[in-house]
């Protein structure tokens, strides 16, 4: 093992608290449908993902991410290429991943092709670590899940000292080790943004505080502010380790349409089909309309409605949970093209603006 | 061995020792201070490492090593992944009642054989490997996040009901009682055989059930 990273990392992020206001969109290339309701190809999937991407920036959007999957009805492995073709065409929007399953890939690839993106967008890369609701990479590449902690914490160590920038020195037992190795691209402006994503492991709050990555809270079901305890939690840690405050963020899924009855009408049917699929394989109760209504409620996970109703959950759960970021990761499988658009502009030209004032409002003395 | 009831010719509520510092076991110890039990917490390893969580998110829980934990509990929670199931010693547990709050769920944890007995439940797996302990099923079918949410006190309409199962009716007792104190009905199964409709795929897990549709949907399962 290599000693304690040094503060390095923390570089590009010692803004005292409270952090800029960010309001970014995710998606995990969720497959949508034509308007018969058949699946659109892979290839058609990806291709809409970047005009979504380009649309996020237009419409003012501070960040958009994607998140890693393998599956038929998320075909988003190579986030990285995707938000390359994003980077081409847009010149402001920040980009990054939603989560990168780091777990199961290479640090030092890693750390190449965000490092890489970082370049061709002129300096707009983000990473995010995490393992995700699911383990399909795992089979895919030959790791054991049984390893997964171990997997993790060595690879997250390894992260933190690749992204400091220097020659790096590093040993461990989840891949060759590194000895004054010079690993390029280099960064221009110094580390690039890079969080871990927690969904519910105190565990994974430490290890963001002890290597310096900032902390993003993926909420995807019950009430939102018994993660408050988590940004407490954090800030405690990064004390502990003699950090500097660093910004906690939000990822939740929602859908917002022009009325709330409108944004209802259309996510629901689609959010019932892809959890009930996922509780067929993982054997647990099919939502009821009962339980995802409490979900959109104000004590829920679910980000569903119009403008006004999104934006008052995000300004009042960014308050709860001491964060400074949200992430909505909109769509859901079977879902239009068409209908992401209109989620994607509703954000960027209402939402957005929205949660700015009320967070400013409530901010003022 | 014999089982501490904690019924209210006990005042004094049985120490809770629960084991692991992930997802779950800083949520059960939680509910089980608030419900005014006496607990401690620990992981795998030195209590300074999870002192923080302890701190943070169960405050009251005493975070000790795990032998430590273990000593004076009337009840061991055993809330850590179930793949570092094989490498818990059994020993450390010998004598006591141990809840087994753990899942076998391959979808989302990956394969294990030592889990792959279609015969058997994975609490029937744990008990055999814990031969000196007495195991009961429970807090395995709610989300941890729910855990927290969804207490009641009792006699609250629409109360969410969990089950209890287990070969000891003393020690099923005795845990059906934290389940009552914690703020859930407790739903008594008679054999740990029949706690697998309590695992992934069966009838109640993940659901949020009163008592009367909990016990119907096992009944309807069973049948």
């Amino acid at each position: 093992m290599t000693p304690a990273p040094s503060d390095a990392v923390t570089s590009s992020a010692v803004d005292p608290a409270p952090f800029p206001l960010v309001l970014g969109l995710d998606t995990f290339g969720d497959v949508t449908h034509d308007r018969n309701d058949r699946p659109l190809s892979h290839a058609q999937t990806i291709r809409n993902v970047v005009e979504q991407g380009v649309l996020a920036d237009q419409v003012g959007a501070d960040f958009f991410g994607i998140g890693e999957h393998h599956t038929d009805d998320f075909p988003m492995p190579a986030a990285d290429v995707v938000l390359g073709a994003i980077a081409a065409r847009t010149a402001r929007i920040r980009l990054g991943s939603a989560v990168t399953v780091l777990s199961s890939d290479d640090p030092v690839r890693v750390f190449q092709r965000f490092s890489t993106l970082n370049a061709v967008s002129g300096g707009r890369a983000e990473v995010i670590l995490g393992r995700g609701s699911s383990i399909d990479s795992f089979p895919l590449f030959g790791y054991d899940l049984a390893d997964y902690d171990d997997l993790f914490e060595e690879k997250t160590e390894l992260f933190a000292e690749l992204l400091k920038g220097g020659p790096v020195t590093w040993q461990g037992k989840t891949r060759a080790s590194l000895h004054e190795q010079d690993v390029v691209p280099h960064t221009e402006s110094g580390p690039i943004p890079a969080w871990i994503g927690v969904g519910g492991s105190p565990q994974s709050v430490i290890r963001a505080a002890r290597y310096g990555f900032s902390l993003m809270l993926a909420i995807i079901g019950g009430s939102p502010a018994r993660f408050a305890p988590f940004s407490e939690l954090f800030g405690q840690a990064l004390e502990r380790f003699g950090r500097a405050p660093l910004p906690v963020g939000v990822h939740s899924p929602g859908h917002v349409a022009a009325t709330d009855e409108q944004a209802l009408d259309e996510f629901w049917p689609r959010y019932l089909e892809v959890i009930s699929r996922y509780s067929q394989i993982r054997g647990f109760a099919i939502p009821t309309r009962q339980s995802f209504l409490r979900e959109v409620g104000p004590h829920g996970a679910l980000y569903v409605g119009s403008p006004e109703t999104v934006a008052r959950k995000i300004a009042a759960n960014l308050t709860a949970l001491g964060a400074s970021r949200f992430d909505l990761k909109y769509g859901m499988g079977g879902l239009s093209h068409e209908a992401l658009m209109t989620n994607i502009e509703l954000y960027g030209t209402q939402v957005i603006p929205r949660v700015r004032e009320l967070v400013t409002e409530r901010t003022l003395p | 061995m014999s089982v501490t009831s904690a019924s209210d010719r006990f005042p004094a509520l049985p120490r809770i020792a629960v084991l692991g510092a992930g997802h779950v076991g800083p949520v059960i110890a939680r509910v089980a201070i608030e419900a005014g039990f006496p607990v401690s917490i620990a992981a795998s390893g030195d209590p300074a490492e999870i002192a923080l969580i302890a701190q943070v998110l169960a405050p009251g829980a005493d975070p000790r090593w795990a032998a430590d934990a273990v000593g004076d509990a009337g009840i061991v929670v055993l809330a850590i992944p179930l793949h570092k199931f094989a490498t818990l010693d059994p020993s450390l547990v010998a004598g006591k009642l141990v809840v087994d709050a753990m899942n076998y769920w391959p979808p989302v944890d990956g394969v294990q054989e030592m889990f792959e007995d279609q015969r058997y439940g994975s609490s029937e797996i744990v008990q055999h490997r814990l031969a000196r302990s007495v195991v009961v099923k429970t807090l395995n079918h709610i989300g941890y996040h729910e855990l927290d949410d969804e207490r009641r006190p009792a006699g609250s309409p629409g109360r969410r009901a969990l089950g209890v199962a287990g070969d000891d009716p003393g020690a099923v007792e005795a845990v059906a009682d934290v389940i009552e104190r914690i703020g859930y009905d407790a739903a008594r199964l008679g054999s740990l055989s029949a706690g697998r409709l309590l695992e992934p795929g069966g009838p109640v897990f993940g659901a949020s059930l009163g008592r009367a549709e909990f016990e119907l949907a096992l009944r309807a399962q069973a049948a």
